[in-house]
């Protein structure tokens, strides 16, 4: 049951042959004996028995229930949940409880899923290893001295633990696709607007995106269909029909184009990775698809342009973590260096919470996105970061008016040891290469399991489509899926 | 002493919506601190802001009444700052892209022949309010967010204003124009119209002209407030250049605050380092574009403004300019009520003294509206027509009307049930005529005599007559009769 599908879950639901409570009380007790994976910041056992009671009794009674019912979701804990703790990871949200709930909880809600405890992230979605948390490390299932990805590390780690059948997280850069790759399981970025972000967290508001993990595309495709189209609260939300994906995933593509960017096979990209990619290739090729060579020439500004963008956009989004209103705020703030004698009481009451609540990562991309947006040097790097990511979308526009879909690998490495590049920003900003330019563009990206390294850890393939094209990308993913069983492999963790 | 001044202001006005600029959240004023918030308005993490469109087009409609031109494309922009009345610690405002361009103020002509011409508008954009800071004993502060996330106008002017009573004039102007349009109440006291003024001064010697520093005088919560408070900093200002000699090149523009006790303008707290907004597009609100079809629906709603509504005043009821400004300024309601009065009885010049005189002294005794006052435009212009036919006299009116305004009733009833139908008859007038010259012998003597003037003892035999009728004689016909009476008796 551990290593089961929120569809199997759900055929047996509907059978009767299992409860939901009967569901929890196994992952209650799998999470109790997995504590050491550091997978949930906040689970409350008492919270999912009484949901998963009410959805029981409203089975049983004939009532309808929702597309979901019954089934545990993970959820990113920077999701507002009303009433729960929800805490980006961070010191300065340690307390603090949303009076409401994001749109996709209430989705969620509706569909009658069971919201099965808070996961844990790099402090507010910025990393790629899950190493930037107030809470510490969470660890990969596959390998325990390795890093689940991030910043959604938490979430990824509880479908692959089998923890939960299906979880939820954010992709800003890379934060579902990448944490996807390396744990081995599904991992969605839709398209910017195609699911609300009211009630997530920002991080970097033109870059984040709502996204499901889940073992294979079946499940992938249900959850995406539960938590997306317009919320009249999120004016970036797109007022289009939510296409039916669990109906159609099955119907392979009437036109399977396929582009392989050689920007994807660089420097940096791991053999063993890259021989799995090339073997992706070939399924695609012997199921009838036409590949071909397509350029992006403006990648490579990705990882620049996005360091300019997303920290500017989070020096605004973080500015309200000040101790006034919410947030951690400092119980000493006396003067402690040369010259704060003479600020006002209020602004080293602001320094000092700051300077408490968040850590070191989070501190660095405020200065970055304080500095870039300064007077003076607004046009040499907010503004060209704008164009250049006018360029990227450019890119992607002409690529795809030649390909359907655009495949590469999701990261330029499997999973990597903790505390490998926690000292090395840089080298940890390239975890994300191949999934950055996606969130500038805003299309969306899909990752699935595509192999294993000899020392077996997973292989991410990552497909890419046009904005709103996730029906295609799932059914063109759906090929792949039906012809091999990587989805099917689970890390064989010890309880 | 020869200089010009030189004026311009920064004007907030929040817009009257019921929701606020980015949230559904309420906008009553005057409720207990924090309770008119929601999740947005306070900036919980994780909410968004959506634009309230309402808003937008009370922005839209201001700004074509100002005669701005409307950009087709404009955007939100983040104003990024720290402070404690900014729950998000930026503001949603607009940066390089607000939505309208230039446009005017009218300054009104004032009775002393000062004033007239325009105010050019540097820009108009909209943005979204702060919440307010008290500081309460013991160098506590307190945050009230209620206001935090109103819609808030900013207007600020061209330096084009060359005296405070122009200043103060022309603030009066985008008032009364704002109330017409009914975009916001415009109340200085509650702070939905906030101004602070820039002043300085053009020096003229020796062929040269020096300009001052330029001085922004803020905390003025009244029209008064403003127009004073130029006055002292023109007069300080000038001083302080005899004194010092400093010229604008010599000194940054400063800050000074109005004191009302005090009646002087008093150096704020500057910021020791420039501040650097970080103006950055907000990444969670999409252009509006102002399509032409949306466009012409708000000039559409827009009613006959102030301006227009003078001149026709003066053209088509012939009225005085200070008769036409008189009934305009009182607002839309009174003009309206002139309007319906004067087309009612095709009497402009006395529907404007009955108005001027009677209905306003009344409903500004009462503190009621236009709209509250118990006489129907109607019923006023019926009453005007009889006094006018001569049914009745003035004083007859005046009587008749404080009785309608205390029943309700029209002039008909109460002349009917007060018996003050005017005496017309012929015989029964030269009777009291009779009588009043019999009764007076010694008007006579001092007619003939000449002792007094001829129409003060005429006056004092009128109104005898009126006594002896109660009031209700036909002056007309007394005057004939009493004539005849006292040719005859000089004879």
């Amino acid at each position: 049951m551990n290593s089961a599908t929120a569809t199997a879950l759900l055929a047996g639901l509907e059978q009767g042959a299992i409860s939901s409570e009967e569901i929890v009380i196994g992952l209650l007790d799998r999470a109790d004996r997995l504590k050491r994976l550091n997978v949930f910041v906040h689970l409350d056992p008492d919270h999912v028995l009484s949901q998963a009671r009410a959805i029981d009794k409203r089975r049983r009674s004939g009532d309808s229930v929702g597309p979901l019912a019954g089934v545990p979701v993970a959820i990113k804990d920077l999701l507002c949940v009303e009433g729960e703790p929800t805490t980006c990871g961070s010191r300065m949200l340690r307390t603090f409880r949303p009076p409401y709930d994001a749109t996709v909880i209430s989705r969620l809600k509706q569909a009658g899923a069971i919201l099965f405890g808070k996961t844990n992230m790099d402090e507010f979605a910025m990393g790629s290893s899950t190493e930037n948390s107030a809470y510490g490390p969470t660890l990969n299932p596959w390998d325990e001295t390795r890093v689940p990805g991030g910043s959604s590390g938490g979430s990824a780690a509880a479908v692959a633990a089998g923890l939960a059948p299906i979880a939820l997280g954010s992709d800003t850069g890379g934060s579902i696709r990448q944490p996807a790759a390396v744990c081995g399981i599904v991992g969605l970025k839709p398209t910017y607007g195609r699911v609300s972000r009211y009630g997530l967290i920002a991080f970097a508001s033109s870059l984040d995106q709502i996204g499901p993990f889940a073992h294979d595309l079946a499940d992938t495709a249900l959850i995406l269909k539960a938590i997306s189209g317009h919320d009249p609260r999120d004016s970036t939300s797109v007022d289009d029909s939510v296409p039916d994906y669990p109906a159609t995933l099955g119907t392979p593509p009437e036109s399977l184009r396929i582009g392989v960017v050689p920007e994807f096979f660089g420097e940096g990209l791991d053999p063993e990775v890259e021989s799995a990619i090339r073997e992706a290739i070939r399924v695609y090729e012997q199921a009838g698809a036409t590949i071909r060579k397509v350029s992006l020439p403006n990648s490579r500004s990705g990882i620049p342009a996005y360091y300019i963008v997303a920290p500017a956009e989070c020096s605004s989004n973080l500015a309200r973590y000040d101790g006034t209103i919410y947030g951690h705020r400092a119980a000493d703030f006396s003067p402690r260096y040369p010259g704060e004698e003479s600020l006002a009481p209020m602004v080293r009451m602001m320094m000092a919470s700051r300077a408490e609540g968040f850590g070191a990562e989070v501190k660095r991309r405020i200065m970055l996105g304080t500095f870039v947006l300064s007077a003076g040097y607004a046009d040499q790097y907010y503004n060209q970061a704008l164009k250049v990511r006018r360029l990227i979308r450019n890119d992607f526009d002409s690529a795809f008016k030649e390909v359907d879909v655009l495949i590469g690998p999701t990261s330029p490495t499997p999973a990597f040891k903790l505390g490998e590049r926690t000292s090395n920003p840089l080298a940890m900003y390239l975890s994300d290469i191949y999934t950055i330019t996606a969130n500038l563009a805003g299309i969306p990206g899909l990752s699935i399991p595509c192999g294993l390294t000899k020392s077996n850890l997973p292989i991410g393939l990552q497909l890419l489509a046009p904005a709103f094209a996730e029906e295609k990308l799932l059914r063109t993913a759906r090929v792949f899926e039906r012809a091999t069983d990587w989805h099917l492999k689970r890390p064989g963790v010890k309880e | 002493m020869d200089y010009d001044i030189i004026i311009g202001l920064e004007i907030h006005v929040q817009l009257q919506t019921e929701s606020k600029m980015f949230s559904w959240c309420g906008t009553e004023f005057g409720l207990p601190p924090n309770t008119q918030t929601d999740p947005v308005s306070l900036g919980l993490p994780g909410t968004l802001p959506v634009m309230n469109r309402k808003a937008f087009e009370l922005a839209l409609k201001t700004a074509v009444a100002l005669h701005a031109e409307i950009a087709p494309f404009t955007k939100w922009d983040r104003k990024n700052y720290y402070y404690p009345d900014l729950p998000k610690n930026y503001q949603i405002s607009q940066y390089d892209l607000p939505f309208s361009h230039g446009g005017w103020i009218a300054i009104p002509r004032r009775k002393d022949g000062g004033g007239g011409g325009r105010c050019g508008l540097t820009r108009v954009h909209l943005e979204e309010d702060t919440g307010k800071l008290m500081h309460a004993a013991g160098g506590l502060s307190e945050v009230d967010l209620n206001r935090a996330g109103i819609p808030l106008l900013e207007i600020v002017t061209d330096p084009d204003i060359r005296s405070p009573a122009d200043a103060r004039g022309c603030l009066e102007e985008l008032r009364l124009t704002l109330r017409y349009l009914g975009v916001s109440d415009c109340e200085m006291q509650e702070g939905s119209l906030r101004c602070d003024a820039n002043v300085n001064l053009h020096i003229h010697r020796d062929g040269d002209t020096i300009a001052t520093p330029i001085v922004e005088i803020k905390n003025l919560n009244s029209f008064r407030a403003v127009e004073k408070a130029l006055i002292y900093e023109i007069e300080r200002q000038y001083k302080k250049w005899r004194d010092d000699g400093l010229t604008i090149k010599d000194a940054a523009k400063t800050t000074r605050g109005w004191s009302d006790a005090e009646e002087v303008t008093k150096p704020q707290r500057e910021k020791e380092t420039a501040s650097d907004y970080r103006y950055f597009p907000e990444p969670d609100l999409v252009p509006v574009v102002a399509d032409l079809a949306w466009l012409a629906r708000i000039r559409e709603s827009i009613g006959e403004l102030p301006a227009a509504r003078r001149d026709r005043f003066e053209s088509e009821y012939g009225l005085s300019p200070y008769d036409a400004n008189v009934l305009v300024e009182q607002g839309q309601d009174v003009a309206d009520y002139y309007d319906d009065v004067a087309r009612a009885t095709g009497q402009y010049k006395l529907a404007s003294n009955w108005i001027q005189q009677d209905v306003l002294r009344t409903i500004k005794e009462k503190k009621m509206s236009v709209a509250e006052f118990p006489v129907a435009p109607a019923a006023l212009a019926d009453l005007i027509n009889r006094v006018e036919r001569g049914e009745l006299n003035t004083n007859q009116g005046r009587e008749i009307l404080g009785r309608m305004i205390e029943t309700g009733d029209p002039a008909e009833i109460i002349i009917e049930m007060g018996g003050y139908r005017m005496v017309s008859d012929r015989d029964q007038i030269a009777a009291a005529v009779d009588a009043a010259v019999a009764a007076n012998p010694q008007a006579i003597d001092e007619l003939k005599r000449g002792k007094k003037k001829p129409e003060a003892v005429k006056g004092f035999l009128r109104g005898q007559v009126m006594k002896q009728t109660g009031g209700k004689a036909n002056p007309a016909l007394v005057g004939e009769l009493l004539e005849a009476k006292l040719a005859e008796s000089l004879q």
